[in-house]
């Protein structure tokens, strides 16, 4: 008989190998961002507003949001478990990040098609 | 074959009493020793654990950063004030910090990828690449920083 916890684990490769992909995706958006700045100096707001007003940059900047929030919870679900020892005080640290970075999607999409 | 059974028996007989035999004297024999002034956290260690403070800052941090993005989106007035936000040199400084993490977490994460993939097998090797990342990162945002600034 094995008696589980909840403790938000998957037990298997599927956590390890979705927090290496988001963040190859979120790596490449860093360095593409970084190389545009770089590639121009003294950006205002028209640029930086004609930057994501294209279609194709909405929806990379979109993917590389949802990736970090994935990763996010990866992650801060990881420190939980390390450091969390009572359940409850654990679970309802895992309702609560989840439902924040649910939040968070939803505010960036308003955010990338909003204006 | 009734003594190959009978090995794999044993085997797995001694498998499981092993736990038994060897947790109780363990428990009452082992040295404890946590002089904290004497263990010193290595390199790797120090890194692994930044990685953790930093990925935590940085999801903190997220209000604060999406803040930011939908005002330098929403309108010219609203990135205007931003601009005017990051006059202040106490806003600058923490944001210099928050690239900091950025980049220690990125460096520190290629690392990872690199130990998955084999790339650095020895404590030489995981030593030098643990002060890599802690250099690069810093370098890294020295160079960003004095562009920006």
């Amino acid at each position: 008989m094995v008696s589980r916890v909840v403790v938000g684990a998957h037990y298997g490769l599927r956590d390890w190998l979705i927090q290496r992909v988001t963040a190859g995706v979120m790596a490449l958006g860093c360095l593409s961002l970084a190389i545009y700045l770089a590639l121009h100096p003294g950006l205002d707001y028209q640029g930086w507003r004609a930057l994501f007003s294209g279609d194709a940059v909405r929806t990379f900047a979109l993917l590389f949001m949802l990736c970090l929030y994935y990763h996010a919870w990866i992650g801060v679900r990881d420190i939980a478990m390390d450091y969390i020892k009572p359940v409850w005080l654990r679970l309802l640290i895992h309702v609560f990040v989840i439902l924040t970075l649910i939040v968070y999607a939803i505010w960036s999409v308003q955010i990338l098609w909003g204006y | 074959m009734i003594m190959i059974i009978l090995f794999v028996f044993l085997c797995h007989a001694v498998t499981f009493c092993q736990i038994e035999f060897v947790k109780v004297p363990m428990q009452k024999k082992r040295p404890i020793h946590l002089a904290l002034y004497q263990i010193k956290l290595p390199l790797p260690g120090v890194v692994s654990i930044l990685h953790r403070a930093s990925g935590l800052l940085l999801f903190l941090t997220l209000p604060l950063l999406l803040l930011m993005l939908e005002n330098s989106l929403h309108s010219a007035q609203t990135y205007a004030s931003l601009v005017a936000l990051f006059k202040h040199p106490l806003a600058r400084l923490s944001m210099l910090g928050l690239l900091w993490a950025l980049l220690l977490h990125l460096c520190a994460g290629l690392r990872y990828l690199a130990i998955d993939m084999h790339l650095l097998n020895n404590l030489k090797q995981a030593r030098e690449s643990s002060k890599a990342v802690l250099m690069a990162s810093f370098l890294l945002m020295l160079l960003i920083g004095v562009r920006l600034w």
